[in-house]
């Protein structure tokens, strides 16, 4: 192999300052550092992608924005406990991501189809099983990093609280347990809401599609699980209440919590799940979540051939 | 040593993997080739199973039959130590817009197991080996598609593999952008010391490029040789005259004199609109003196002589069948032969390729 490179006429262009120093190709010996790296690059590469970072100043503003909007009430709420010295925060925990599930479903919305439909749309997808990773590696990556990005998101204004507690001397102990709680009950939600944003979104490539159906997926069953749930209220059957919770992500959430994570519950006349029926809610959100992964393995079969 | 070997090699497509193909269809067929270090060219026609062997190569599709090892390593066993080593460029667009070619490149190296630092010290040296200098750092949204075809090199060389498999890297380029890939292929291996493997389904632009080409047709293997033999035996020079006083057809003038001199003229193979072209075998290098004097002697002007492109259709018709096919004037066979345009250019890019689904 030559040290000087001679120019070959093709690449000869006048003026252009970077061919004088041209020392030739170097090989590279280096270290190869194989799949569990490609792999956590991956999961790095689209947990930043997630909210932006090391993309256009215009991906960056959604994102940003939606976290902003996350954390503000939470930063409110804490600067009243502070200021009226009130004995306890005005929401519980867990049900705090509950109540701002309409930013979470816009932040999926956007950034489960930037995590899959881009790489389907521009076909990116052969170059990655190209790489040294296999097809779990991509789909674990990805479901990692969408996961986190989600965690980030609802567990960053339950930090705030937990701060917000401590700065305004509540009970220690009291509300570590709660903090416990809500991190736990965040961290359920963003796997479940990771899990059913992906496998909508790698169904398209299309970002656009894959963006209504998140949204779509995500309020038309919280709307129509919440109405059906309201008219089984006003007849007075109870037990339906607690069983149609088991149909919408967020009621979901909702029934786990209050029969584990010791919040209360949102569903009418405050008919959640005991323990027995909890348990079936949490089955069915883990089996969501494991369905979710296995639906995202079967897409991909195909995808890099 | 080799750096491609295969054994037998089948892949088939079962039943309904395919909604056109009913009753499966064979992508590859006992394929056995050895290819050594160096660039080679891999030609068929679109379908004729050269992505199905690159994807077997790269340990993304088991065969059916038969095994194959790359760089000494079972694609069956160790698809990621091998996918370590080894480059690919697809053919079709796999470029997201809305990053630079730095960025892009980079995530790609670390992709492959590289570690940050080298990652991005690999990709400055290798856009610029690829010719990518100041737009490197502007989104890819905004390039050529000469720019975008650099930069799917780049990152199939970024993590200087043993062996890249380039897919129709000329497909979509005009005849410069053609030529300066071309170059760059073959200063890949040159001066870069990788091997190269190159598909395409123009055997006329792997002759300058390749040491060895290798054929398949069908999923089969239809000839495996150095390019010296396919350039020998295949080189046909068109020439363009003028017409004089003395001599007011000078084509058919022309005709007549160097049947006289014993130069083979091609009958068949006359493309529309084109009859004032002769079409002449090159035997050596001095039917070129041949033609030159006959053109002179007969007071001619010489309008153009230039070296016909060769294409795959012609390894698929040996001489002996194309000379039965011109007695026997087939119909079919002459639209197929004019349906297939001489200038390269013309060439419409493959479209997608196959089983290529995403």
């Amino acid at each position: 192999m030559p040290s000087e490179t001679p120019l070959a006429p093709g690449d000869r262009r006048a003026g252009d300052p970077a061919k004088i120093h041209d020392i030739g190709y170097r090989s590279y010996d280096g270290d190869r550092l194989g799949r569990r790296h490609a792999r956590r690059s991956l999961f790095a590469h689209s947990l930043r992608g997630a909210y932006g970072l090391g993309r256009s100043a215009k991906s960056k503003v959604l994102p940003m924005l939606l976290f902003g909007v996350m954390c503000l009430p939470a930063g409110i709420m804490v600067a009243i406990a502070v200021v009226t010295k009130a004995g306890e925060l005005p929401v519980e925990y867990p049900r705090y991501a509950l109540h701002l599930q309409g930013v979470i479903s816009l932040f999926l919305a956007a950034q489960a189809p930037q995590a899959v439909s881009r790489d389907l749309r521009f076909r990116t997808v052969p170059l990655y099983f190209s790489r040294p990773i296999e097809r779990a590696d991509y789909v674990s990556a990805k479901f990692a990093a969408l996961s986190a990005a989600l965690f980030v998101l609802t567990a960053a204004p339950v930090v705030v609280l937990y701060a917000g507690a401590l700065l305004a001397e509540l009970d220690v102990a009291d509300q570590s347990a709660g903090f416990g709680q809500g991190l736990v009950s965040a961290a359920l939600l963003s796997l479940l809401f990771a899990g059913i944003g992906l496998v909508i979104a790698a169904l398209t490539p299309r970002r656009g599609f894959g963006v209504a159906a998140v949204i779509a997926v995500l309020t038309v069953s919280f709307g129509a699980v919440s109405a059906v749930q309201a008219i089984a209220f006003e007849q007075d059957n109870g037990g339906l209440v607690t069983w149609l919770g088991l149909f919408s992500p967020v009621t979901l959430i909702d029934g786990v919590q209050t029969a584990f994570l010791g919040a209360s519950t949102s569903f009418p006349g405050g008919k959640g799940p005991d323990t027995a029926a909890g348990c079936v809610y949490l089955l069915v959100v883990l089996a969501l979540i494991a369905g979710s992964y296995a639906a995202l393995m079967r897409r991909y079969r195909k995808a890099g051939l | 040593m080799t750096v491609i070997v295969t054994e037998g090699l089948s892949k088939r497509f079962p039943l309904g993997t395919d909604r056109a193909q009913r009753g499966g269809v064979t992508a590859l067929d006992r394929l056995t080739v050895d290819i050594a270090p160096g660039v080679t060219g891999l030609i068929g026609s679109n379908g004729a199973g050269k992505s199905t062997l690159i994807k077997i190569l790269l340990g993304l599709s088991p065969a059916s039959e038969g095994r194959a090892c790359v760089l000494g390593m079972d694609v069956a066993t160790a698809g990621g130590p091998i996918r370590e080593r080894v480059g690919y460029m697809p053919e079709h667009d796999c470029l997201p817009p809305d990053v630079s070619a730095t960025e892009f490149v980079v995530h790609m190296a670390r992709m492959s197991g590289l570690p940050p630092t080298a990652a991005r010290e690999r990709t400055a040296d290798t856009l610029r080996h690829v010719g990518l200098y100041e737009e490197r750092y502007r989104p890819i949204g905004g390039y050529s598609t000469g720019m975008r075809q650099r930069v799917k090199l780049a990152q199939a060389l970024v993590h200087d593999p043993r062996l890249v498999l380039l897919d129709e890297p000329t497909n979509g380029l005009d005849p410069a952008g053609r030529d300066e890939m071309l170059g760059l292929i073959r200063r890949i291996h040159r001066e870069f010391g990788i091997s190269v493997l190159v598909t395409s389904h123009l055997l006329g632009e792997l002759e300058r490029t390749c040491d060895h080409v290798v054929v398949i047709d069908g999923g089969r293997l239809l000839r495996s040789s150095a390019t010296s033999d396919f350039t020998r035996t295949t080189t046909t020079v068109a020439v363009e005259v003028t017409d004089t006083d003395r001599h007011p057809d000078g084509t058919t003038a022309l005709r007549t004199a160097l049947t006289a001199a014993g130069v083979g003229l091609r009958t068949d193979g006359a493309e529309p609109g084109t009859s004032h072209l002769l079409l002449i075998d090159v035997a050596d290098d001095s039917t070129y003196d041949t033609v030159r004097d006959t053109v002179a002697g007969l007071g001619l002007g010489l309008v153009r002589m230039e070296q016909r492109r060769h294409r795959i259709a012609e390894v698929f018709h040996p001489r002996e069948a194309e000379a039965e096919a011109g007695l026997q004037a087939k119909p079919q066979d002459a639209g197929l032969r004019t349906g297939l345009p001489a200038d390269p250019q013309d060439e419409r890019p493959q479209k997608g390729g196959g089983r290529d689904a995403v």
